[in-house]
């Protein structure tokens, strides 16, 4: 008669201080098994490993300017992607729309850089990687709203046209054969104030608060989420779909191709195929982990770049092979995306037998 | 009470996110019984019988069969204890046959046995009367012989005791009464028999004893043979109801929209509206019955510029400019452009009259936000139009923030409805617009439509209940596998009439 079970129960939306609570506790429950396993399979003192951890992301002036314009990066790329996700439209093509903008700037770097006065210069430096990430969005759309093709692995696929167009500009136009192209600094973006990653981080936090306006205040954001939420709403009001699909993507690319503008004339000033570094999809994970709020987007992209960051200090302090770092950043990430289930659900235990209530 | 039940609830509850969907409901059913489970939608009918057939687990309380206390965690452990459910969207492969689907994940040998399998569904049907063949593909089959696989489904199972959640909800009167008779087999032949549903008078000419649910709560069981309509109507809502509709008659009719030919075939080809022709007149309710699915909904939509019309044309007649407009091969859009006030309250309200996750003011939003060449929203407007929806039509709602999937379904068709007709139209449609209201929730969509007649605007009225297609409409057209098999008039029109009228077609022509 005291048989006891459990079973699962979908919670009431809860108040926002018990939310942050829920978090709160899967953080430090991360840390704790993460400890112990960082005891377990290297011996070391999770302590110094953690302090290892926080010193890689902001142990000096340049640690956190670096750290921040990575942030940057990785949040321009997640509000790009953002309005397809939004619409549903699984863009998982912003690694090569990023890298093709990058190579449009690169190659105005390249061969308008002496001919052109240098205000002109970032002018079409601007609207050339914009155009080419629009062109990698806008075909999957195009042939999606056209032909209703996959979009999935339409984009993927355009990554790799993007990826061998970069290796194949190198191997063609890097003179010296070598197939790396060295920095181009003086055709880069302005420095401001003397701090190189300046105008990168004032460039996205503008793009955020308009990708927010854009998303929550206007008639288009209005009819992206119309879509998103269902395409026989949207027709049943006289939305045209397909317009909507293939000016979304337009935005999507064109914020593709601000990142690679910034990655190449703001940071790199050179390209080479793995510019983005998987940035393009790690971007899909910010933004999912945002609920597709800009703003809370601000948030995850840091928690990730903090992460990778720590994770890879850790690995020349202690001399530990590089799993070690993905291990603990696995554990956490698990944590903080597992939270999410408890926030929705709780468990309830039944006893079979004497009812009190 | 001599005898052990063959299954008694104990003080059963549920609670989903803190809500009781079922709170202490006690009952129980004998061998050789038919029981009706008796309540609105949103009472818990469906969730109670779900716990016995293992989709839910209840948070407390005890379930017995045959006096012994059972624990049924899944729809293996319910047909273990010989329950069967038959629910309301029917779970079969359509591309298998009947015997095909019965058989479907049994454990047994016999499951490679077709011909074997194929007599013992043969010897099933003709015990109880059904009128089945085994071989007979599903996706060739009508709903009624759906629903009929189903039962012998559960039967093969070895059953005894059957669970059917609104069965006569797809079937017109005809075959409901072919139901009846062989559920009333069934139950002399020893079988339990539960039926969910809401009509009151097939709980009074089929069952043995009436349990009324009431939001979740178990009001009491009466014996059917001592209660009446109006006695079980006021446990069912809690308090007096007068189910009169007040029919005034037609004023200033005018042809507002003339249908003529229509044809329309769907993605795959198929005919699905076969040589439409009718008159919506203004002032007027015009109701168009028929089984579900038999181009209702495509005619609609094709009015409405939502489905591709191949033949015909649809003619609207502008009573302010006094022109004649054809809105084929017209979007919506441009209907809108041409200045039609149409309304449409859609059969599939959250998924394509209102986004479920918006807020109402969002969802208020949906007709008007265009309006004005600024790039932005302005939602003050749909601001104050919510508010006055919910005020206007007794919204229960927290707030106009509310996402609108969160509100119970009579308050989400207020505020579909409340939202068509703020845009004041002259032809208002409206496709099961009390499909899962309760009582009084219905009464008010009622009182809204005979609002709109009395101003002169033509409605057209997609039902499935006959008996209030009689009281509320003017004249009915009747449609069967997409072409219309008759006009009534509804004041002096009958059930069987309209019953007859449904199935015309399909014994004539065939299936499409």
């Amino acid at each position: 008669m005291n048989k006891m079970s459990f079973h699962l129960v979908k919670r009431e939306p809860m108040v926002w201080y018990k939310n942050v609570f829920v978090r709160a506790i899967a953080i430090i429950a991360s840390l704790i098994v993460s400890a112990v396993a960082i005891t377990i399979l290297t011996g070391k003192n999770p302590l110094e490993v953690y302090a290892s951890m926080v010193s890689g992301a902001f142990g000096s002036s340049l640690r956190i300017w670096s750290l921040v314009q990575n942030v940057a990066i990785l949040l321009c790329i997640s509000l790009a992607v953002t309005p397809a996700f939004k619409m549903k439209f699984w863009n998982c093509g912003a690694e090569g729309q990023v890298l093709i903008g990058g190579l449009a700037t690169t190659a105005v770097m390249m061969f308008l850089g002496d001919s052109l006065p240098y205000p002109a210069l970032i002018v079409v430096m601007l609207i050339a990687s914009m155009l080419a990430g629009i062109i990698w969005s806008v075909i999957p759309a195009f042939c999606k709203a056209l032909w209703n093709t996959n979009e999935t692995l339409f984009t993927l696929m355009m990554n790799y046209v993007a990826i061998q167009s970069v290796a194949f500009f190198l191997k063609y136009f890097v003179k010296s054969g070598s197939g790396v192209l060295a920095p181009m600094s003086e055709y880069g973006l302005p420095v401001l104030f003397g701090q190189s990653y300046l105008l990168n981080i004032i460039i996205v936090a503008v793009l955020t608060v308009l990708v927010y306006i854009y998303l929550k205040k206007t008639k288009h954001g209005y009819e992206i989420s119309v879509v998103g939420e269902s395409e026989n709403t949207a027709k049943y009001i006289g939305i045209n779909v397909r317009k909507v699909v293939i000016r979304t993507l337009v935005v999507s690319g064109a914020l593709c191709g601000i990142a690679g503008l910034l990655l190449v004339g703001g940071t790199n000033h050179t390209i080479s195929t793995t510019t983005v570094d998987g940035r393009g999809f790690t971007a899909i994970m910010v933004s999912w982990l945002g609920k597709f709020n800009p703003v809370y987007m601000v948030l995850t992209s840091f928690l990730i770049v903090f992460l990778q960051r720590g994770a890879g200090q850790v690995s020349t302090d202690f001399r530990l092979p590089s799993a070690i770092s993905d291990i603990v950043t696995g554990i956490i990430l698990f944590f903080i995306i597992g939270c999410e289930f408890f926030l929705q659900y709780k468990i309830v235990s039944t006893k079979s037998g004497k009812e009190n209530d | 009470m001599s005898e052990t039940s063959a299954i008694e609830l104990r003080n059963i509850s549920k609670y989903f996110g803190g809500k009781a969907a079922n709170k202490n409901v006690s009952l129980s059913i004998n061998r050789g019984e038919i029981l009706s489970i008796l309540g609105e939608n949103g009472s818990g009918k469906t969730t109670l019988m779900n716990m016995i057939a293992g989709i839910y687990f209840p948070d407390e309380g005890q379930i017995f069969i045959d006096g012994k206390e059972v624990v049924i965690r899944s729809p293996r452990d319910a047909f273990k204890y010989k329950i069967g459910m038959i629910h309301q969207h029917f779970k079969l492969v359509d591309v298998f046959s009947a015997t095909e689907n019965i058989i479907l994940g049994i454990d047994k040998k016999e499951k490679f046995d077709h011909k074997a399998a194929a007599n013992k569904v043969k010897e099933i049907s003709e015990r109880y009367g059904f009128d089945i063949d085994p071989m007979k593909k599903i996706h060739e089959m009508s709903v009624s012989e759906k629903q009929t696989v189903e039962i012998i489904k559960v039967l093969y199972r070895g059953a005894d005791i059957l669970i059917l959640d609104e069965p006569t909800a797809v079937l017109t009167p005809q075959e409901t009464q072919k139901l009846f008779n062989v559920l009333r087999k069934m139950r002399d032949d020893g079988k339990s028999i539960i039926i969910i549903t809401h009509k009151l008078h097939e709980v009074l000419s089929l069952s043995d004893k009436v349990a009324v649910l009431r939001k979740g709560e178990y009001i009491g069981t009466v014996l059917t043979a001592t209660t009446d309509e109006s006695q079980l109507t006021e446990m069912m809502v809690g308090k007096k109801v007068s189910l009169n509709i007040e029919r005034g008659d037609p004023k200033n009719c005018e042809e507002r929209l003339v249908v003529r030919n229509l044809n329309c075939v769907d993605r795959e080809g198929v005919k699905i509206l076969n040589n439409v022709s009718f008159t919506a007149r203004s002032g007027e309710i015009l109701g168009i019955a028929g089984i579900a699915g038999s181009g209702q909904r495509e005619l609609l939509e094709a009015i409405a510029g939502l489905q591709k019309v191949n033949e015909g044309e649809i003619v609207y007649n502008n009573p302010k400019t006094g022109e004649s407009d054809n809105l084929r091969d017209k979007t919506p859009m441009q209907i809108r452009d041409l200045g039609v006030r149409l309304s449409f309250v859609p059969e599939d309200r959250l998924g394509m009259g209102l986004v479920g996750n918006m807020d109402i003011i969002d969802n208020m939003m949906l007709r008007s936000y265009r309006k004005g060449h600024s790039v932005f929203l302005e939602r003050k407007g749909p601001r104050y139009l919510a508010e006055k929806i919910i005020k206007d039509l007794e919204v229960v709602t927290p707030d106009a923030k509310t996402p609108v999937r969160r509100l119970s379904g009579g308050n989400i068709q207020k505020i579909l409805v409340g939202r068509e007709i703020a845009a004041s139209p002259t032809v208002l449609m409206a496709a099961y617009p009390v499909r899962g209201l309760d009582i009084g929730a219905s009464y008010t969509i009622y009182n809204l439509l005979n609002a709109q007649k009395e101003k002169g605007v033509a409605v057209i009225f997609v039902g499935e209940d006959l008996d209030v297609l009689i009281e509320l409409c003017d004249r009915i057209i009747v449609i069967g596998s997409g072409s219309i098999t008759g006009t009534v008039d509804a004041r002096t029109a009958t059930k069987e009439e309209i019953g007859l009228l449904m199935t015309k077609s399909v014994e004539q022509g065939g299936e499409a």
